[in-house]
């Protein structure tokens, strides 16, 4: 194992274990702020890395969460029956919940990996305004896929298993920190590969095919296949994601994977600075907490102007943040981080390829 | 028989809006070479426009009018002081700022006109004429491709019949030529923008009475499907976005009618992913120039 990789990982172990540990200075409700911020922090990761290092913009990434989401609530379901129709009794102890958690990050890394492999695959054909629109039609499909497919049930969606406190927890920790320790590890797992394949070769292919496709072909790099390995990638990033979401709040459905939710990843990996994972988690923190914080302030006004504002004005706010990033400043949040060499400044914006 | 038929004519009549938002779409990509994802949003503050016109004087015609006015202006503004400013070496920029002022405009509407549907009556009888007993259009659906082909006719005038549209076309074929030659190009992109949001906006102040109301995101799904139309036809090409705007409003109706609602995105969808992936510049665009 290179040094490098090794140095990675350390700091990826020890940034999971300063996580898990900033769970015992929060209450439960900050704690499920953290768990939700965790979820949306891996898809908006994948989301960066893909329009940062390739240049190919996905408005989906919200349809690939749902399909994480769904991949993993009918997998643990199932599990969950199969061994409690095993012996007649549900299964107890570590068994009874790690199985199903296990074997529906499977599921939701097959459903996700595979609607990934899909849309990659056109993506490696369409340019620009052609994946985004394509991407688009997708979010707005998703309610219709829900209630055609019987097996999502339509709009009110299914319920993911509940993963209750280990016994030997039990006693320390109440069930949103368990939930919120799972979410950090889940997307510890999202992320860490991501930050590897972002520094690694595979990084360096992504951004030769961005910067000159044909460049990048005369050296042997293939740019459909670069293309569609980046989208499978952020794919499993984004349903890893669903995973978390799905964990956390124990149901999937199409309305919490609408068009709003999906510019909102978008809006977090422009803010954050397209191509930085460390502008990712503080954009995917801003869109989690900055709606509460909007609800917090505009409680205290008349109801009918509150009644408006609500979940209205953060998305004002959010508009303009991303317009104003994209004209002004767009290397975005993770310019601020830029004196360390961790977070590379991406070429996006002065790239002359049209 | 009855059914395919009362189906083909309410689709065509959701075509023909359709093919107008698809052209406005057409026409703001021939100005720009720039597909503009906020023209939902752009096309729909205008109909709120319209809306607050016609309950104020209870005219329609008069809140008709005012909705183009206003798409236009919005059209230049918009083009004027904000999309000037974003790089254009790189189509991302631009889709990304045009997701922010679709936020903007949406959730602003949402507050300046409060988040529920407003019902929007249609100025003629959505009652379908009987023709031997079977209901083919409604008075409604007759005023809106009625309304559609004398726009599309006078844009079509416009553009190949004037000095004006000669312009507009030689500043978005050649730029440079053009403006050696005297042609004011950021006038005519401005211009091109104004006719684009002008039309997208009746387009969505005709679908407006036949969907469940006004609301900030009425227009989203025209959206979706007049950009699957406009990729369909070739995102150049006029003649491309009316034909496919037709062909994908019968494909939904057919759709909705034999299936059910729910269905018709996804069948949009597939259209527009085999569309891509078979041909991804469009059935009637001319080629581009290969890259490698």
């Amino acid at each position: 194992m290179s040094t490098h990789l090794t140095r990675l990982l350390l700091r990826a172990g020890l940034l999971t274990l300063l996580a898990l540990g900033a769970t015992f200075l929060l209450d439960p409700y900050r704690n499920y702020q953290l768990a939700t911020s965790a979820g949306v922090f891996a898809a908006v990761a994948g989301l960066t890395l893909l329009v940062g290092l390739t240049g190919q913009l996905s408005l989906g990434h919200a349809v690939l969460m749902a399909a994480g989401g769904y991949g993993y609530a009918l997998t643990a379901t199932w599990v969950a029956g199969a061994l409690a129709g095993a012996d007649g009794e549900v299964a107890d102890g570590v068994v009874g919940w790690l199985l199903p958690l296990l074997a529906g990050v499977v599921g939701a890394l097959v459903a996700a990996g595979v609607l990934g492999l899909l849309l990659g695959l056109a993506a490696a054909r369409l340019r620009g305004p052609y994946l985004a629109g394509l991407t688009l039609a997708l979010v707005i499909a998703l309610p219709s896929a829900a209630s055609t497919i019987p097996a999502l049930s339509g709009a009110q969606g299914i319920s993911a298993p509940f993963v209750p406190v280990p016994d030997a927890l039990a006693a320390l920790i109440a069930v949103e920190q368990w939930h919120a320790w799972l979410a950090i590890l889940v997307t510890a797992c999202a992320v860490t590969p991501l930050v590897a394949l972002r520094s690694g070769r595979a990084g360096l292919r992504m951004r030769a095919v961005h910067d000159d496709e044909t460049a990048s072909r005369l050296a042997g790099v293939d740019p459909g296949r670069v293309k569609t390995g980046a989208f499978v990638i952020s794919s499993l990033a984004a349903g890893l994601g669903g995973v978390v979401l799905a964990i956390v709040t124990q149901q999937v459905s199409p309305g919490a994977y609408g068009l709003g939710f999906s510019l909102l990843l978008v809006v977090a990996a422009v803010v954050g600075g397209l191509g930085s994972l460390g502008g990712a988690a503080i954009g995917a923190v801003l869109v989690t907490v900055l709606p509460w914080v909007v609800d917090q302030a505009t409680a205290g006004l008349p109801a009918d102007l509150g009644h408006r504002l609500q979940g209205n004005l953060e998305i004002v706010l959010f508009g303009v943040v991303v317009i104003v990033v994209t004209v002004l400043w767009p290397g975005g949040l993770s310019r601020l981080l830029k004196t360390t060499t961790f977070f590379q400044n991406t070429k996006l914006f002065q790239n002359t390829e049209r | 028989m009855e059914r395919l038929v009362f189906l083909l004519s309410t689709g065509l009549a959701r075509g023909a809006v359709l093919a107008l938002f698809a052209l406005s779409l057409v026409i703001v990509y021939r100005a720009a070479r720039a597909v503009n994802f906020a023209q939902a949003a752009m096309a729909i503050v205008p109909v709120y426009v319209a809306f607050a016109v016609t309950s104020a004087s209870g005219s329609y015609w008069l809140g008709l009018a005012s909705a183009l006015v206003v798409g236009a202006l919005l059209g230049a503004v918009v083009e004027r002081w904000l999309l000037r400013l974003v790089p254009q070496d790189n189509p991302l920029p631009g889709i990304i700022v045009a997701i922010g002022l679709v936020m903007v405009l949406q959730a602003g509407l949402a507050i300046a006109f409060g988040p529920d549907h407003r019902p929007v009556h249609a100025p003629f009888s959505q009652r379908p004429f009987e023709i031997a007993g079977v209901g083919v259009l409604s008075p409604y659906d007759l005023f809106v491709l009625v309304v559609a082909a004398v726009v599309m006719g006078s844009l079509a005038i416009l553009f190949n019949r004037t000095s004006v549209g000669l312009q507009l076309r030689a500043a978005a074929f050649a730029p440079e030529t053009s403006r050696l030659l005297g042609v004011r190009v950021p006038r005519m992109v401005t211009l091109g923008w104004m006719l684009s949001i002008a039309t997208a906006a009746l387009a969505a102040l005709l679908l407006v009475p036949t969907g469940l109301g006004l609301d900030p995101h009425a227009a989203d799904v025209l959206f979706v499907n007049a950009f699957a139309a406009a990729v369909i036809g070739g995102l150049d090409s006029p003649v491309g976005a009316l034909v496919a705007g037709l062909v994908v409003g019968v494909l939904a109706s057919l759709v909705t009618g034999y299936a059910s609602a729910a269905t018709a995105p996804l069948a949009v969808l597939a259209l527009l992913t085999v569309v891509l992936l078979v041909r991804p510049h469009g059935l009637f665009a001319a080629r581009e120039a290969r890259t490698a």
